[in-house]
């Protein structure tokens, strides 16, 4: 290395090991950073990434291992100590506190003001002027909690700029944005890097890495594999770095003769938690043999239609048909009942699959069984048949490759992506005629999302209707047939996967649609 | 019978039994805010009881009394942060814990000290009115200092999201040890106010249920202090009315005093039934922090 380029070194973490119990989740990693540099970590879901920057960020202690900034050895306390010396870190959830003002997030801990009194006009103002100077537009005095996803990213990014932080962290900053949002924030990025910031970004979506970074730091089961220079490298190239073997991207996309209609929704209202409006006159069918893709940003009536359709939201009005059944209540407010949804054949990934898809404390192989614990052969004469539990349990592990392979292992100690393969593992196996699948792959290594797919595509060749709502359009475009844009509890428009770009489904997202004036009217 | 006399009884009774109400309520407000659940409020207060009249006892001066008597409840609340804070313990069983101790500790130390397991001897006492006074000058200090200082705004933050909190700077377990210990000493302090001065000893189990119905004040509040002073007063109101409606009754209409007694806590209960719906406590009350948890 030349003295001028070891000049530009900025951070340097050298042999970082960081353990929780058993598990090594940072191993002698190492990491260096130029200064005025965008430099992407990336690695699969549980590489190590977030541990290796909560550590540079004083949240965690290392075991051991340094750090080092401009050349001097730095004892990383707690974030404060980060804070003081210009490190910020944007999370992947965000840290903010919904009931409190934009200004009151930004300035917490650095309060305007003195003991007595917190100078609430100057807080606003300050804010005011860094959201001005960097062109970020957000209004300090809103709540929180009222904010957009992609204005809150913004909150976050003032409230680093606001302790002038020359440091930059953000962790899976894109995953909630759409396509035009993840631009804005590009944007912003090049900006901070023009006024000489620093920029480190934690990401496993490779063509946004080779978009916006100058160099790339992979990490594969907590270790460094590889610092590549962007000019010199290929989506490939860090893929097969991530995984520790060649990745086939795009799944086969086999096109079936599609079957008949099997679901069938007219007009579907539902309200949300907060007695909202969530879904306003939703309308569609599902064929056997086919995708349907719910693409839209988080919180536009996603949760609520999946919900609806397996029996846990009562619908407000419309109909919903299964194989030309009526399967919605007569009366308005009925629903269909839980369980029920199960006996109609209705399989249900549901987005959060700790809260709905699995009892963390109970062992994989009664995780694999709920649901159908009171039928043959898992329990006769109101008995659990715990050996046919176990066989049916060893036979799904080896079918859905969940490791580690051992059934009385509580799902809480399998990773994000083998808890979410139990999930699948159990829905798949009840033979239903309708699948709805949210979030399949969220949290889930690029490893997994591969089995994944092809479990879903292999779903769709066995005949099954299936709705797939994702977050991630990358998934809806590998998976879909067809694909509704869902928006404000509207659904945009449906389109054929192959006359979708990605553009035309961004503006759909925002609600912009090209028939928007006259609809309007 | 003068109805003038009885509406001044009336509204001085609510005043005298709603203030230990408010001092424990506002401790609890402080505490929760913070997001630690105080369930050993009753336990704080009866051990400040105590020891308001010890101090008052030993030194001749009831003001003593009252400072032994705060750093009692004070200290109690220590233990409930230790626990809670530091060992993660769940917040409902060491605040349980505390008050089963309180209530077993005062009663030993009444036997040891004073020789008894009924009353202790009379002590010096402070007019009630000042207690009065400062438990409504205090709820609005305090509505200040949550609002509008930094540190109001820290700890509200720490309730509401300590991670957030913790990666803006704040150190989340000096905030939650300062306010539970605030709460303490609070609870103390209405301890204080009814062995030293709604009455001039310490009975067994002097707070008899005071402080959970301060805990119900801190909700039908809103985990906010002005709310928490009116839900005092309230409260305070339903203990009074037991005094005044068995006069009010025409004669030959008999009701068991017993349902007087129990008013307060019926009233209690309809009124959380009532409200418990809309009221919504700060996000992380309850949990205790572990900053290599992700949320």
């Amino acid at each position: 290395m030349d003295s001028s380029k070891q000049q530009n070194i900025l951070v340097e973490l050298k042999n970082i090991t960081k353990k929780f119990g058993a598990l090594i989740a940072n191993d002698k990693v190492n990491l260096s950073i130029e200064k005025g540099e965008i430099h992407a970590l990336v690695g699969e879901n549980g590489a190590g990434k977030t541990t290796l920057m909560n550590v540079f960020y004083g949240l965690y202690q290392p075991d051991f291992g340094k750090i080092y900034l401009n050349g001097t050895e730095i004892h990383m306390a707690n974030p404060k100590t980060a804070i003081s010396l210009g490190i910020g870190m944007v999370h992947q959830h965000f840290m903010l506190i919904p009931p409190l003002t934009v200004a009151e997030n930004i300035v917490l801990g650095e309060e305007p003001g003195n003991f007595l009194t917190y100078n609430k006009s100057k807080a606003i103002s300050e804010v005011q002027q860094i959201s001005e100077k960097h062109g970020l537009n957000v209004d300090p005095a809103a709540l929180v909690s009222t904010l957009s996803v992609g204005t809150e990213q913004r909150v976050e990014i003032l409230k680093l700029l606001y302790r002038r932080a020359s440091i930059l962290i953000f962790d899976e900053p894109t995953a909630v944005l759409t396509p035009q949002e993840t631009k804005d924030l590009f944007r912003i990025f090049n900006s901070l890097k023009k006024e000489g910031k620093t920029i480190v970004f934690i990401s496993h979506k490779l063509k946004e890495v080779m978009e916006i970074s100058d160099r790339i730091t992979v990490m594969r089961q907590g270790k460094t594999v590889g610092v590549l220079v962007k000019e010199k490298t290929s989506e490939a190239e860090i893929a097969r770095l991530m995984v520790g073997r060649d990745v086939l991207f795009i799944p086969d996309k086999e096109v079936f003769p599609k079957g008949d209609v099997v679901l069938e929704v007219q007009n579907l209202q539902a309200v949300n938690d907060r007695h909202l409006p969530a879904l306003q006159g939703v309308s569609f069918t599902v064929k056997a043999g086919e995708i349907l893709g719910v693409a839209g940003v988080a919180g536009n009536g996603q949760t609520e239609l999946a919900e609806v359709l397996t029996g846990l939201r009562s619908v407000k009005n419309g109909k919903i048909f299964l194989k030309g059944q009526d399967v919605t209540q007569d009366s308005p407010g009925e629903k269909i009942k839980l369980g029920i949804a199960h006996i109609l054949g209705i399989a249900h990934v549901p987005e959060d699959r700790h809260k709905r898809g699995l009892i963390l404390d109970f062992p994989v192989a009664y995780n694999l069984i709920l649901g159908s614990q009171n039928k043959l052969p898992f329990s006769k004469n109101l008995i659990l048949d715990s050996q046919a539990i176990q066989n049916f349990a060893k036979e799904k592990i080896v079918e859905f490759d969940i490791r580690p392979g051992n059934e009385n292992l509580p799902a809480r100690y399998l990773s994000g992506g083998n808890q979410q393969k139990v999930v699948i593992a159990r829905e798949f196996s009840r033979d239903p005629s309708f699948l709805v699948i949210s979030q399949p792959t969220r949290g889930v290594d690029v490893g997994g999302i591969e089995f994944i797919h092809h479990q879903i595509l292999s779903m769709k060749k066995k005949g099954k209707a299936i709705l797939l709502i994702s977050l991630e359009l990358d998934e809806i475009l590998n998976l879909s047939d067809r694909i509704a844009v869902l928006y404000n509890g509207k659904i945009m428009k449906i389109l054929e996967r192959a006359a979708a770009t990605e553009e035309q489904l961004g503006l759909l997202m925002a609600g912009i649609s090209e028939y928007s004036s006259t609809e309007k009217s | 019978m003068n109805t003038l006399s009885v509406v001044r009884d009336f509204t001085a009774t609510t005043f005298r039994l709603s203030t230990p109400i408010i001092f424990a309520a506002l401790g609890g407000v402080i505490s929760e805010r913070s997001g630690v659940v105080n369930i050993g409020l009753e336990g704080m207060m009866l051990i400040g009881a105590f020891g308001a009249t010890v101090g008052s006892y030993y030194s001749h001066n009831p003001w003593i009394g009252l400072l032994v008597g705060a750093a009692a409840g004070g200290l109690a609340a220590l233990i409930h942060a230790i626990l809670s804070i530091h060992f993660k313990a769940d917040q409902i069983v060491s605040g349980v814990a505390i008050n089963m101790l309180a209530l077993g500790s005062s009663n030993y130390l009444l036997l040891l000290l004073f020789k008894t397991a009924g009353n202790s001897p009379a002590v010096p006492t402070i007019h009630w009115k000042i207690f009065a006074i400062a438990a409504f000058i205090l709820a609005f200090l305090i509505h200040y200092f949550l609002y509008h200082t930094p540190a109001g705004l820290r700890i509200r933050a720490v309730g509401e999201h300590p991670k957030a909190a913790d990666t803006a700077g704040i150190n989340v377990f000096f905030i939650r040890y300062c306010c539970v210990i605030a709460s303490g000493i609070l609870a103390g302090i209405g301890g204080t106010y009814l062995s030293i001065s709604l009455l001039n000893r310490f009975t067994r189990d002097i707070s008899a249920g005071t402080g959970f119905i301060a805990l119900a004040a801190v909700i039908f509040g809103k985990w906010t202090p002005v709310g928490a002073l009116g839900a005092g007063l309230f409260f305070g109101m339903a203990y009074a009315l037991q005094f005044v409606l068995p006069g009010l009754l025409p004669h030959g209409v008999k009701i068991p005093p017993e349902f007087f007694n129990s008013l307060p806590y019926l009233l209690t209960m309809v009124v959380l039934v009532g409200v418990v719906g809309k009221a919504v406590p700060p996000a992380s009350d309850g949990i205790p922090y572990d900053p290599k948890e992700s949320r």
